[in-house]
Order: structure tokens, then sequence, then C-alpha cells
């Protein structure tokens, strides 16, 4: 079952159109109560508005859902016409928008989508590049068919750099992202995981992750863009 | 390894809303994705011997949310009259498959943190103790990153009524093809990273059999751990072809003991905190506060990081084992050696700490020389003049005004008793366990009428 998340001026109308889309929402007046309302298996969209005076709530709840550990909640804005520009400035906050006064016929349809894009991101179990596959539902990783014996920091920081091949990560922001604060040792850390890796995913495939000097470590080919 | 006599009962559980941690659900599914049938849970006694209690998967569940009981007085060092029932808690982050379980039969292990039945730390589990300076050190914004040169010898057996005998004659650098203990050594390095141990370098030592193999540096918790885990496969690998590993400081006569040179930076953040470019050999402020520290304090953390009697005949035998508490850059004889880094290397900055033997607690070695040089930033204490003297040369070094490590254990536990440092570091338990167990070990060795002087005074006296 899919729950969304409704925030302020619910109104009648667009309570209906979540009706009629049969989604099941739930309306909230404020940010802790998107914590104290959240289902079980977590908020699949939210639908929030932004309002003309204080747009900055709307920001901030939005904010709030992207910070949890498990940020899947796709976001929807509504938001007037006056206060579209407020948007560009906040593009990492929202996955979709829609115009208000809204046409519920368009708000289904983008609300419809937006629920179908992130389910197909949400819903791969298994990340696969080249020799290498890790499930992560099972946390099992394998290369070549044979299965790697990792811990779950070795596993976290391979499917962390596999999710996103081609990309540079820096030694501190695969730290805060991969560890979290909450750890003692120091960006060698990072140095130290990548070599276990280097060296449990054998010689031949050693070479997935590379080390860009002085930058950090990106995993598979660079990307021509 | 010990087996503890666990009266394994689960402990009450205490805590309502238990929510499983990631790296816990982590560790339970893989466990069930590969047919785990072992867990092994590990920590570490005062002395820092191995000990390790097995668990069935189906337990898994309930000790990552209860801890496991168990009854610590048979641990040495866990002894207390009144409680003696402790809680093992593993740390699901340090969770591998045991690389020589066999395939139809897969283990895991966990390293654990023990506790009181109340959730608090246990004051008398080393790993803690090392988990409480690590706390310290990180809140004055430091992360403590170690590289230990772990030396041993393979010997052909273990029976001490028989003469030792070395695996081999070869020496520093060697390299012989027909060589049993350098497959050994490769197997175990092999196994090491298995094992998501780095190894950089190995290689033979001077001394017959005796062998070397340096890791590469990490965080001081996750060393503790991985040297743990090092000493049991060393010795694990030796045994299954009948050789004796033994990581005892001193074997053998006349030719050089096994030390453990210690290698050591803080860090802030990315930075190496003992780097400034600015600053004489490139060492920081910090580094030479640090350095100071560890000087100061040596004599009182000796026992730690040398507790057996037998690691003092390492340190006196005037071969490459450090006697004398001085610093040089590139002097082997002094205790604190700072390494010349190459040009544009800053992160291999770092002290060279010369006293340590494989045969010492890492938990409460790492804590005490942290401790002593934290000291030293702390109270900014200041750098003496590096020694440009051979201090291998005994008259030279009494002339030079330099004094020396303790030349017993028996006086080196007389500094540790007398050291506040120490005492905090190691916290209040294990302080006195310490020193009560040690002068026991003291006292019989004082009894003990040895070889040495049957040979010696028998026919004459």
């Amino acid at each position: 079952m899919t729950t969304v998340l409704v925030y302020s001026d619910a109104s009648a109308n667009l309570g209906k159109v979540l009706d009629i889309g049969n989604f099941s929402w739930k309306a909230i007046d404020d940010v802790a109560a998107a914590g104290e309302f959240e289902p079980v298996n977590g908020w699949d969209g939210a639908v929030i508005t932004v309002n003309d005076d204080t747009p900055e709530i709307a920001f901030n709840l939005a904010k709030t859902l992207r910070a949890r550990e498990n940020a899947e909640t796709s976001i929807m804005l509504l938001v007037s016409a006056d206060s579209l520009p407020e948007l560009t400035d906040h593009t990492e906050l929202f996955d979709e928008f829609c115009l208000t006064p809204f046409h519920p016929a368009e708000l289904e349809a983008r609300l419809e989508l937006m629920l179908a894009r992130t389910d197909g991101d949400s819903g791969e179990t298994i990340i696969s590049y080249g020799p290498l596959s890790l499930n992560v539902e099972t946390y099992q990783a394998v290369i070549d068919g044979r299965a790697l014996d990792l811990t779950y920091m070795e596993y976290e920081l391979l499917r962390y750099l596999a999710s996103q091949p081609g990309k540079v990560f820096g030694r501190e922001i695969l730290l805060s992202e991969v560890w979290g604060y909450d750890y003692y040792g120091g960006a060698r850390t990072v140095d130290v995981h990548i070599r276990r890796l280097r060296a449990k995913m054998g010689e031949e495939h050693a070479n997935l992750i590379s080390t860009v000097r002085s930058v950090g470590y990106r995993f598979g080919q660079a990307r021509w863009t | 390894m010990n087996q503890p006599c666990a009266q394994v009962a689960l402990a009450a559980g205490q805590c309502d809303h238990w929510v499983m941690e990631p790296q816990e659900n982590y560790v339970l599914r893989t466990v069930e994705e590969r047919g785990v049938r072992l867990v092994r849970l590990w920590f570490t006694d005062v002395l820092g011997q191995h000990k390790s209690v097995a668990i069935p998967p189906a337990e898994l569940e309930k000790v990552f949310e209860e801890g496991l009981q168990f009854d610590g007085s048979s641990i040495d060092g866990f002894s207390r009259v009144q409680e003696s029932d402790v809680l093992a808690r593993p740390d699901a982050r340090t969770f591998e498959l045991l690389p020589w379980a066999r395939d139809d039969e897969p283990s895991g292990l966990m390293f654990c943190n023990i506790e009181q039945l109340d959730g608090s730390p246990f004051a008398g589990d080393p790993r803690q103790v090392l988990r409480r300076n690590l706390d310290r050190a990180h809140a004055a914004g430091f992360t403590f990153n170690v590289a230990p040169e772990i030396e041993f010898f393979y010997l052909k057996d273990a029976d001490p009524r028989t003469q030792v005998e070395p695996m081999d004659n070869a020496s520093y650098f060697d390299l012989t093809t027909a060589d049993v203990s350098s497959d050994l050594r490769k197997t175990t390095q092999h196994m090491l990273e298995a094992l998501s141990i780095p190894v950089e370098y190995s290689f033979h030592e001077d001394a017959p059999g005796q062998h070397e193999i340096d890791l590469q540096y990490t965080e001081a918790l996750a060393m503790a751990d991985s040297i743990m885990m090092f000493r049991l496969v060393v010795r694990k690998i030796a045994m299954e072809r009948n050789v004796h590993a033994t990581f005892m400081p001193k074997p053998l006569d006349g030719v050089q003991g096994s030390g453990m040179h210690t290698h050591l930076s803080l860090w802030r953040g990315d930075e190496n905190a003992f780097y400034d470019p600015d600053q004489q050999y490139g060492l920081s402020t910090v580094a030479q506060q640090f350095i100071a520290g560890t000087l100061r304090h040596a004599r009182e953390i000796t026992a730690v990081t040398n507790q057996l009697i037998n690691s003092y005949k390492r340190l006196n035998d005037g071969l490459e084992a450090p006697r004398w508490v001085s610093w040089a850059r590139n002097n082997q004889s002094t205790l604190v050696r700072v390494p010349v880094v190459k040009p544009g290397k800053p992160a291999a900055t770092r002290i060279e700490y010369r006293a340590p033997d494989p045969a010492c607690n890492p938990y409460l070695t790492f804590s005490l020389i942290l401790a002593a040089g934290m000291k030293g930033i702390e109270e900014g204490y200041e750098l003496q003049e590096e020694t440009r003297l051979n201090l291998f040369d005994q008259k030279s070094a009494s002339e030079a005004g330099v004094t020396t490590l303790p030349r017993s254990l028996d006086e080196a536990l007389y500094e540790m008793e007398n050291s506040e440092l120490v005492q905090e570091a190691l916290g209040e338990h294990i302080f006195e366990w310490f020193l009560r167990n040690r002068r026991a070990e003291w006292e019989s060795y004082s009894r003990h009428v040895t070889q040495f002087e049957l040979d010696r005074y028998l026919a004459r006296w």
C-alpha cells in the first residue's frame, strides 16, 4: 500500500484527488507529526504545499524527510506561480512540483509518475556492475560468481560506491555517508577499507575501485561527461 | 583459545524498545545466507589472552538484543567478589567469516564489549578501557592511528623441557626457497588479508627462526582487535604444520628478542596532526608534546607495554631493544624514533615507540601510550633535545645523563604503582588487579632457583 504524507492546505479538493487515485494518505500539521504518524515502511510520498508567506515551513519539512536515514520518500511541492522562483534554490528538496491552483487530473498523473519513478529505484534489489553484483536485500556480494566475505562496513562502502559508478568521492564524504559521525576512525579508515575491498575482490578486479589522486575514490569507469 | 566456563544464560531483557542496528541485520542476514553454523564471540582478559564463547545462529538475535550473560569470575582480571556475572555485547561491525572454517561448517566471529548487567561498561574489560581513552582523544579532536611491527619466532616445538630450537637458520631479509617458515609466513599473510587485516611487509628477521610482519596503520581500536586476531592466525597456521609460533619476548639466549615497535600518529579529520612543514623535521607542536609525554611517562607504563618477566630479558639484552628513555630521528637505540619521511608524504609523519613486545595486551598498551602522549599535549610538555649518541654504548649514555627503562618487572611495577596517569587511564579495577597479579608473578620468580644459578654456583660454592 502506498502511503502519502499531506501537509497543510489539504483542501477537500486534494483529498478527493488522492482518494480517487486510491492513495492511502495522512494529513499532518507540523514536522513532528511527520515522524509520529509515519507508517512502518515509511512514507512513500509527500505532497507539501508551499505557503506564499511562509515558504520555509514547507522547505524545512522536505529537508527533514530528506535527512532521515532511509530517505526514500519522494516529495512533490504544490506551489503558486508567485512562489515558483523560491524553488530554484531548493532543487534538492523535491522530486516533482505542481502549480496551484492545480488541475486534479494533472496532479494525479504527476503524483503517479513520481511514485512510479521512485518505486523503480527503491525496489532495485540487485546492483550490478561488470563482474560484481550486490543484493541489497540479502546483503550478499558476488564477484564472478564467487561470494565475497565482507564485513558490514566493507559491504556498505562497496554498495555506496557501486550504486553511483563513475562518480568520485572524497574521503570525508565517504566517512560521513557510510560510517556516520559516530566513529573513532578518521579519513584513514576509508583507505583501509578500500584496500581490504580490493584485496577481497582479488587482483583481477582490484581496479574496479580506482584512486583519484588527492581527491578520493571512484568505482567503475570514469564518466566521460 | 580458552572457553570461559560460561553458564551461558541469556540476560533478562531490560530494554523495552530495542531497535536492531543495520549492522546487526547485516550479520543476521549473512549468517542465514551463508549457512553459518557457529558464531564465536571474542573478548580479551586483562593480560591479553584471547577468550571465546560460541553460540548457535539461532541465539544470535537474542544476543544482539540482550547480550550474553556469563560468569566472569574465572576470567583473569574480571573477578569480583560480589557480582561475577557480566554481559558480552558483540560489536556487529567486527563480524567476519572465519576463513579457515570448513566449507560445510562456516563459522563467524565478532569481538565483544563487556558490560555490567545494568549496561554500563565493565571496568575489567580492556577493550572498554581503550574505547574510553579513545573517546577522550576524540573529544580533543584527535583520531589515534597505529601500525605495529610484530616479531615472533617459529620453533620446532613448544616443549619447555627440550632445548628451544628455531625452524630455520636464515637471517635478516633472507629469501630461502626451501624455507618452511617463509611458506608459513606467506600462508599467514593470505589468511590475514582474508580477515581484513592489511599487511604492509613481511620478512625474515635477524635471528634464526625469527620473523616480522608489519601491519598497515589504522585507528587503534580496530588495530588492537587485529593484533588479537593476528596472534591467533600466526599460531594456528604454524600449528597446522607442527610448528610452534611464539610471541614470547626473548625465547633464545644470545640473539635478539621479539618486539612490537609501534608507529603512532594523531589525526584531525583528514590531516595528520603530527605534521607541520614549518617546524624542524616537519614535526608539529602536537607531535613534539606527544613525544615529550611518552618520554616523561615511559617508565610508568612499561609494566603494561612489557608485562612478562621475560620481557626485560629483551629490553636488557643490549641488542636492538631500546633501553634509554630518549628520542632521535634515525637512531635505533632510542625509545622513541622519528622516522625520516620522504618529501611530499606528510601522511607518513609519525613516531615509533619501540618498547612494547608482542606479548603485551594491545588494548592496554595503546591506552597507556595514548594517555602519556595526550598528557604531554594537555600540559604542553617541552620536548628534550634529540639524542645524537649511539645509546647501545652504555658509557656514552650514562655520560649523557639519559635515564633507562625499568630493568625488571619488579622495578616497572614500582613505577606503575606510583603513577596517577596509569591509574586514571586503566581505571581502578584493572590498575589494582594488574599490580596484584604481576607482583605475584614476580614473587614466584624471585623464589625460583634457575639453571643459571646452578651452573655458576653449585660446584664453586
